[in-house]
């Protein structure tokens, strides 16, 4: 059992909690990730290690209220406990000293760069982030993502707020201007990274993703996170979640995280009618 | 001597027609009356050749005459001299390869149905015995000091029986399980019908009355290293990690949707109950016509799974004839009566999917037997020209596991095979680094319960007088193994 010690609406259906897990905060390394098990029958979901402190022996976790899982998740209050939490999985994300990193994050994909930036901060690199949302109400961690850079870039789609415009418009320009890059990485939802990807592969921009497929066990035990590199199956939960986004077939990414969409429905829909909405503001 | 002519009591099973409705056991076991006529059976030969295919060495004679006295409660006390895991080995012991197979009666007729017998004291144990098959907790002595303080890594069969072991030789043992279950394959990979779940927690708990202490969601290599558990006080360690990578076939359309790894599948329906879906909400997908790719007892699951999910045709695709089957005859004869279909000599070469990108069909090449290979089965040869298309809408491949990779990963010290066993001294399960030993699937590859047990329980010995030497104790003092799960 792990303790909530806090939550808080970071956004219209975006949730963060701060759990008491001493072991996995003292080896939490950015790019890690968590997979929890809310009560005795619920699903296993994977979640990015946000923010960790050894010290209080918290790790924080930042998620949407995507399906019944995560919206169940949201209804877990301050002082009440998570049955299964397991970590840190997954290896971290290659922290050197590159130079200059572009760090490019979109919607709830800022809750997994944000350790990244700020680690690649502490390592010596001169971070430029560019962060976005599709509206203003939906940016979260500006203020975390300022400190962990030394520039930051923020679009909303909209223009409801910073730069109207995608990420990626942000990027183009930076390139344009011949601003010397070592290393991108790009989270955010799988057109974003693709997008950023295609568009760095003729600078020879290497660039880092991260990847979201379906898991279980994390684990290495079931292949059901299998993704295609650079022609070769990988399980995403124990040889990434970080990849070379130049190498990754996309469109069987797309693929398999449709597998249950009909199971998705059906559950948030039985969620629905049990608990009137729960969690609430998810559309 | 018509006590060797009379032939052994059969099982009493669901119907198969009722049975490939539900997830209920398909064996219902021995009544009493059933087990002393079989126990009756039995020669009481004094060379015991029985005890020897038991790999921990359960004195089988000795157990089944006290159920022909119908002292059961006696019998499942001596079972559990070396056996820790007694309803669970009843149930799902290769026998007839093992304990059965050296039986003598097995020359004059069949042999004494040693697995039933001992399942039946332990589910007797279970719901007679005025402690329900624990120790009795309140009566046994104060703790006395511990000698010294072991880590076990996986909580399957090999990891249990160390742990249990140890724990009664007088050491403190934490195992740490990686999933938020314990049990390994128990948990996640042999299905409820094979093992209810209720006997698996059961046994769990009763290592856990030996003083096991059990830490869920602790995955080693990754929270803790090997080296960080040996300075940190503990003195030496067991990895019994399993062999639960799998296999997949490398061929063209394995990663569209529909095609699982047996592991998957399994533990989408076993672990996290998706049987029992939308109950419990993770879900599986099973299609009208499912293709299970391999002949193993994990394909065997895989497709009596399919068929209870309501499946309307499940096929059991192998590259062999019949004969090479690896599954146990029993789960073969049950897939078979519940309407598992077989083609053998069948190998697939690739998938095609949907525009969706879902699996509709699977290219097949039909096989012949040539020379033998390596394992001393006739060898495949595809025969040119014989590709056909099988219709398809779920395929599980089960064809292998190998070694869990992620406490190798993160130990460059621990030696291992090219295929990623732990190596290790056979007699002990020390491996290359000192103080950490190893046993089960992580160190064969896939094989059985009982021989993971087995080499958990020689393992503990080994730990057991490494620690004494370590902490310069006589090892006179430990108590005789034997009696050990008995001593408190
Ligand atoms: C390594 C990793 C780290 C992640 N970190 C975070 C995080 O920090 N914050 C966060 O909000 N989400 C994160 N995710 C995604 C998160 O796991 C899913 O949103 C969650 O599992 C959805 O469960 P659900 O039952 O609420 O939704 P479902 O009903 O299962 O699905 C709802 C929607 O989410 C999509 N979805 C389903 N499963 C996943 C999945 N595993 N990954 C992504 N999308 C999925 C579906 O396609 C569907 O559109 C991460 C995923 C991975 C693999
Ligand atoms: C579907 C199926 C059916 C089978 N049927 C039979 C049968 O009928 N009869 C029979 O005798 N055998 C059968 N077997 C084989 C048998 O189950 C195995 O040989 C046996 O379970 C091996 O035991 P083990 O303790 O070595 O490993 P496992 O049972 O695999 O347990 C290993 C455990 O270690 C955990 N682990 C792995 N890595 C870590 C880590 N880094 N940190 C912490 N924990 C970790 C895993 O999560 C797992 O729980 C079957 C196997 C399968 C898959
Ligand atoms: S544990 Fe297995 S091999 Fe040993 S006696 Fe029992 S059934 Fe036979
Ligand atoms: S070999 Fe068979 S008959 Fe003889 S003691 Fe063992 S179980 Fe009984
Ligand atoms: S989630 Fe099972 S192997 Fe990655």
């Amino acid at each position: 059992m792990y303790e909530v010690v806090s939550k808080k609406r970071l956004a219209d259906s975006v949730t963060l909690l701060e759990i008491q897990c001493p072991a996995i905060a003292a080896k939490a390394k950015a790019g890690q990730f968590v997979i929890v098990r809310q009560k005795e029958n619920s699903e296993r979901i994977p979640l990015t290690l946000s923010d960790w402190d050894a010290e209080s022996g918290t790790i924080t976790l930042i998620f949407q209220h995507a399906g019944r899982s995560t919206h169940e998740l949201a209804l877990v209050e301050e002082g009440e406990t998570i049955r299964d939490v397991v970590g840190p999985l997954g290896r971290p994300t290659e922290i050197e000293k590159y130079g200059t990193v572009v760090c490019v994050g979109g919607g709830i994909g800022l809750a997994v760069l944000r350790p990244i930036a700020r680690a690649m901060k502490e390592a010596g690199n001169t971070v430029i982030s560019i962060i976005g949302a599709r509206d203003k109400s939906l940016l979260i961690l500006k203020d975390e993502m300022h400190s962990a850079s030394s520039e930051l870039h923020v679009t909303t789609d909209n223009g409801s707020y910073g730069r109207h415009g995608l990420v990626s418009d942000v990027l183009d320009e930076l390139i344009g201007e011949g601003r010397a890059i070592d290393l991108v990485v790009a989270i955010g939802p799988v057109p974003m990274m693709r997008g950023i990807s295609d568009k760095t592969r003729p600078h020879g921009l290497k660039t880092v993703v991260s990847l979201d497929s379906i898991m279980i066990d994390g684990t290495g035990m079931c292949g059901g996170c299998r993704v295609t590199i650079g022609g070769e199956t990988k399980f995403t939960c124990v040889d990434g979640p970080d990849f070379d986004g130049h190498m990754v077939d996309w469109d069987e990414l797309v693929t398999r995280k449709k597998m249950y969409s009909e199971h998705e429905k059906e559950c948030m829909a039985l969620f629905r009618a049990e608990c009137g909405g729960g969690a609430g503001g998810d559309e | 001597m018509s006590k060797e002519i009379r032939a052994r009591e059969p099982m009493p099973r669901q119907s198969a027609e009722e049975r490939r409705g539900n997830f209920d056991e398909v064996a219902l076991g021995y009544s009493k009356e059933q087990a002393v006529r079989e126990a009756q059976r039995c020669l009481q030969c004094k060379k015991k050749p029985c005890v020897s295919g038991c790999p921990v060495e359960i004195d089988i004679p000795e157990f089944i005459r006290l159920i022909a006295e119908e002292k059961f409660e006696e019998a499942a006390k001596e079972i559990k001299k070396t056996n820790a895991l007694p309803a669970i080995c009843g149930r799902v012991c290769p026998q007839e390869e093992q304990c059965e197979q050296v039986c003598v009666l097995a020359k004059r007729g069949q042999p004494i149905a040693i697995g039933r017998l001992e399942r039946f004291v332990a589910d007797w144990e279970a719901t007679h015995s005025a402690n329900a098959g624990l120790c009795d907790v309140t009566t046994s002595p104060p703790p006395k000091a511990k000698l010294g303080r072991v880590a076990v890594v996986g909580s399957g069969p090999a990891g249990l029986t160390a742990a249990g072991e140890l724990s009664c030789l007088g050491h403190e043992v934490t195992v740490f399980e990686a999933l938020h279950d314990p049990g390994g394959v128990l948990a996640y990979g042999i299905p409820e019908f094979r093992l209810p779940r209720t006997i698996l927690h059961r046994e769990i708990e009763y290592v856990k009355s030996l003083g096991v202490k059990i830490e869920t969601n602790a995955i080693i290599g990754k929270l803790y290293t090997l080296q960080e558990l040996l300075s940190n006080g503990y003195d030496a360690i067991f990895i019994g990690t399993g062999a639960g990578l799998p296999v997949f076939m490398n061929i063209p359309g394995e990663n569209l949707n529909g095609i699982y790894s047996a592991n998957e599948f399994l533990t989408r329906v076993n672990l996290m109950k998706a049987y029992k879906y939308p109950e419990y909400p993770t879900p599986v997908r099973v299609g009208r016509k499912v293709a299970v790719v391999g002949a193993g007892n994990v394909a065997m699951d895989a497709a009596r799974c399919s068929l209870r999910l309501g499946a309307d045709e499940v096929s059991i695709v192998y590259r062999r004839s019949r004969n090479e089957m690896p599954a146990r005859e029993e789960e073969i004869e049950n897939a078979e009566e519940e309407g598992v279909k077989f083609h053998l000599l069948t190998a697939p070469i690739r998938f095609i999917g949907d525009d969706q990108g879902f699996v509709n069909a699977m290219e097949c090449i039909r096989m012949e037997l040539g020379e033998p290979d390596d394992s001393g089965r006739r060898r495949p040869v595809p025969m040119a020209g014989s590709e056909f298309i099988m219709e398809v809408d779920t395929v599980v491949v089960a064809i292998g596991q190998s070694p869990n990779p992620v406490v190798r990963q993160s130990e460059p010290g621990l030696a291992t095979t090219k295929w990623g066993g732990i190596i290790v001294d056979e007699e002990t399960g020390a491996t290359s680094i000192p103080g950490v030993y190893a046993g089960g699937d992580a160190v064969t590859g896939a094989a059985t319960v009982i021989t993971a047990m087995g080499a958990g329980r020689r393992a503990a010995h080994a730990i057991d007088k490494y620690i004494r030497e370590k902490h310069g104790a006589s090892s006179a003092a430990s108590p005789d193994g034997e009696e050990c799960l008995l001593q408190r």
